[in-house]
């Protein structure tokens, strides 16, 4: 087992793809099946929520790991499994060669110190009746950390750390905004030197002025105290700004998985090019067709792809490949067979992709835009003339 | 556009610019929620007269001995029989307001001629210390209870729910009268005499029993309310104890529907009380009670109306000041109140 300074310093001095060897975190076959019970007079288990199934990733000393994925793909429940908030149905999960999976609360306490949390809901992840400086100060008591100088100093430091007032640390969550609030969790979070800190959708209820400043500051985290983060997030330029590595979930399964820019400039996921393409793009279109370097990748032009329908039932999701309902290349094979999350040929190494019949490396525009859409496309667009 | 410095500064001035007052030695630190607490409440006048006059009835009750020193009577002489004059042929006491004179402040009660005030300081006495009982007891029981179902949930829910839907379904004041002197035989046979103190245990005993299951459904709801959010799921990720997380991050948030519950149920046991009493199953004679004082001014009120006016008008003021006092509290413990 390396040891702490070789840890930090490791990550400090590598950046990007540090420590590849033994990694932080490591999950493998993570699956949360919620039951549905109904009968009268009889509770009886009808059915179950597959709401995360079979889940496999690694996290690195060190590394953000981004997760994103619409509502109720069940990032949010793999984030509360890795913090042990919820217990896992099936699967391990390992942190630094430790099987934390059924590990009951007191031996496990080592190990929660280390494995930190922070909140979608800045307004119920604060204590209502407790100050700012209980609110830090609580998990140094519950683990009886007594810092240097007191936990008061350390409490104080903490919340310089994040950017807030120390003088603060007598007042009461409701005198804080939004923003204000997340910073206060995130230094709760920071109380006991985590190494991975979980973030499940930290600045989702954030205003977009504000997001930007809690993100910079989970990434300062991240880069001064060498903290790895699971970034849970449904916001794709935030987890490019933030992640180095991204998976991409769909119905309680990583579809895609790998580095920032493989991910993000040579997608083979079908869901996640479609995801890609939903993104918004900041700059205006100058009305030009697909240009010649349309297929080669780079191009100022993006595809268009519009899904149709709503994700399937997690209570009674498709055999075989799980977006094979909304894809647009399903066949017979993608019904009758799940596939596999491997390396495709000609992606970088680390690049998992879970499909049969991948799409070409680019978000470039293609030839006409994929619209499984019923609903008619009201204004014509440049890129959908063939 | 000038700024406001500039505008000054243009103004010619005989005086030399005033020096800015020093800022304030020291860090700045903010209160303690205590003291914050307390600044509120002190703040609040209908509370602060509110806690007095609950305070004052508490003083006399504890204190009523003193009092029937310093006044000279108690409440078991029969005043009315050894001092001819003071009741009239009919046992009507003699004089305006049901007897009213410097001797017998609050006047004397007919037929058997005791002084009224001392029957309401030690009926006070008695009321106020079973109703404390009752509440408290049923207080705790009601916390331990909602706090285990709503935490635990599952079956521990689901078991003690049916529970207190089950004491729920009881007519309450039937089962009152009808189990007090189940009760009282536990204790003791029914053909010797029942000494008082096991009266006003029965009596403990048979309100605290239906007592406590509202504010157990009440805080039950509340804690699974609590149990979903966010800062309890962060004490959990820290590695707290489900007791740490039940006194630490649950209670300081029941304090408020426990605050006042706890303030409108002591006067509702207190009334309560003095119903069974009115209806013979409380406390029987010589024990002065306030409930009883009713009954017997019930009795009487078309010949002697004062006799019910010293306790009834206790009785209202005491119950209005609890519910002020709960309201107060209530807005002095909540940090959002704005005051």
């Amino acid at each position: 087992m390396e040891g702490d300074t070789t840890a930090r310093a490791d990550l400090g001095a590598a950046g990007r793809g540090a420590g590849r060897g033994e990694p932080l975190l490591r999950v493998e076959g993570l699956a949360k099946h919620f039951p549905v019970m109904a009968g009268f007079p009889v509770r009886r288990r009808v059915g179950a929520v597959r709401a995360v199934d079979g889940v496999d990733l690694t996290v690195h000393a060190g590394e953000v790991f981004g997760l994103v994925g619409e509502s109720g793909c069940g990032k949010s429940t793999t984030g509360r499994m890795i913090a042990r908030l919820t217990e896992p149905t099936a699967g391990t999960i390992t942190y630094r060669g430790l099987d934390i999976t059924r590990l009951g609360r007191r031996r496990l306490r080592p190990v929660r110190s280390e494995i930190q949390m922070v909140f979608q809901d800045p307004y119920s992840s604060l204590n209502p009746r407790q100050t700012v400086g209980t609110i830090v100060g609580g998990p140094m008591e519950v683990n009886g950390i007594d810092p240097p100088g007191g936990r008061g100093r350390r409490v104080r430091e903490l919340l310089e750390t994040v950017g807030l007032s120390p003088d603060h640390v007598n007042r009461f969550p409701h005198e804080f905004s939004g923003g204000q609030r997340q910073r206060i969790g995130i230094a709760r979070a920071l109380a006991l030197n985590p190494r991975l800190i979980v973030a499940d959708e930290p600045v989702s209820a954030l205003d977009v002025s504000v997001q930007a400043q809690v993100v910079n500051l989970l990434r300062e985290v991240q880069r001064d105290l060498g903290v790895a983060f699971v970034f849970i997030a449904h916001d794709l330029a935030v987890v490019r700004h933030f992640s180095q590595r991204v998976a991409v979930m769909y119905l309680g399964r990583i579809v895609e998985v790998g580095d920032r820019d493989s991910v993000y400039s040579r997608p083979r996921h079908p869901y996640t090019h479609a995801l890609l393409s939903a993104v918004p793009e900041p700059v205006a279109r100058d009305g030009a067709g697909p240009g010649p370097d349309g297929e080669g990748g780079g191009g100022s032009v993006r595809e268009r792809i519009r899904l149709a329908g709503d994700v399937p039932s997690p209570a009674d999701p498709p055999s075989g490949c799980r977006f094979r309902t909304r894809c647009w290349k399903a066949r017979e094979r993608c019904a009758a067979e799940t596939p596999p999350l491997v390396r495709l040929e000609g992606d970088a190494e680390g690049h998992l992709t879970a499909c049969h019949f991948p799409e070409e490396p680019t978000t470039a525009a293609r030839g006409g835009d994929v619209v499984l859409d019923p609903a008619p496309t009201t204004e014509p667009h440049p890129g959908t003339s063939p | 556009m000038s700024s406001p410095t500039e505008a000054a500064a243009s103004v010619p001035s005989p005086l030399p610019p005033a020096p800015s007052p020093p800022p304030p030695p020291g860090p700045v630190t903010g209160r303690s929620p205590g003291r914050l607490m307390r600044r509120r409440f002190r703040r609040d006048r209908t509370g602060v007269v509110s806690a007095c006059v609950v305070v004052l009835f508490f003083a006399v009750g504890l204190l009523a001995p003193v009092i029937s020193w310093l006044y000279g009577k108690d409440p078991y002489t029969l005043y009315g029989q050894e001092q001819p004059g003071l009741l009239d042929p009919f046992g009507f006491p003699a004089g305006p307001l049901g007897g009213v004179s410097g001797e017998h402040w609050f006047g004397l009660e007919p037929g058997l001629g005791r002084d009224v005030f001392m029957q309401l300081v030690y009926g006070i006495r008695t009321s106020l210390l079973i109703a404390l009982a009752v509440t408290v007891a049923t207080t705790l029981t009601a916390i331990a209870v909602g706090v285990t179902a709503g935490y635990l949930g599952g079956r521990t829910d689901y078991w003690l729910g049916r529970l207190m839907d089950f004491l729920l379904g009881f007519p309450s004041q039937l089962f009152f009268v009808a189990f007090m002197p189940v009760v009282v035989a536990l204790f003791v046979d029914p053909r010797e005499e029942t000494p008082t103190w096991i009266r006003v245990t029965a009596l403990v005993l048979v309100l605290w029993f239906l007592g406590w299951t509202g504010l157990g459904r009440l805080l039950r709801g509340q804690v699974l309310a609590l149990r979903e959010r966010e800062f309890v799921e962060a004490a959990k990720v820290s590695g707290a104890s489900p007791w740490r997380i039940v006194r630490k991050e649950l209670l300081p948030n029941l304090v408020t529907p426990v605050l006042v519950q706890f303030t409108y149920m002591l006067p509702g046991v207190v009334t309560a009380q003095a119903g069974l009493s009115y209806l013979g199953v409380g406390l029987v004679e010589p024990t002065p009670d306030w409930g009883r004082m009713f009954a017997t001014a019930g009795e009487v009120y078309e010949n002697d109306p004062a006799y019910l006016f010293f306790p009834g008008t206790a009785m209202v003021v005491f119950v209005v000041c609890f519910n002020l006092l709960g309201d107060s509290l209530r807005d002095a413990f909540d940090p959002r109140t704005g005051r």
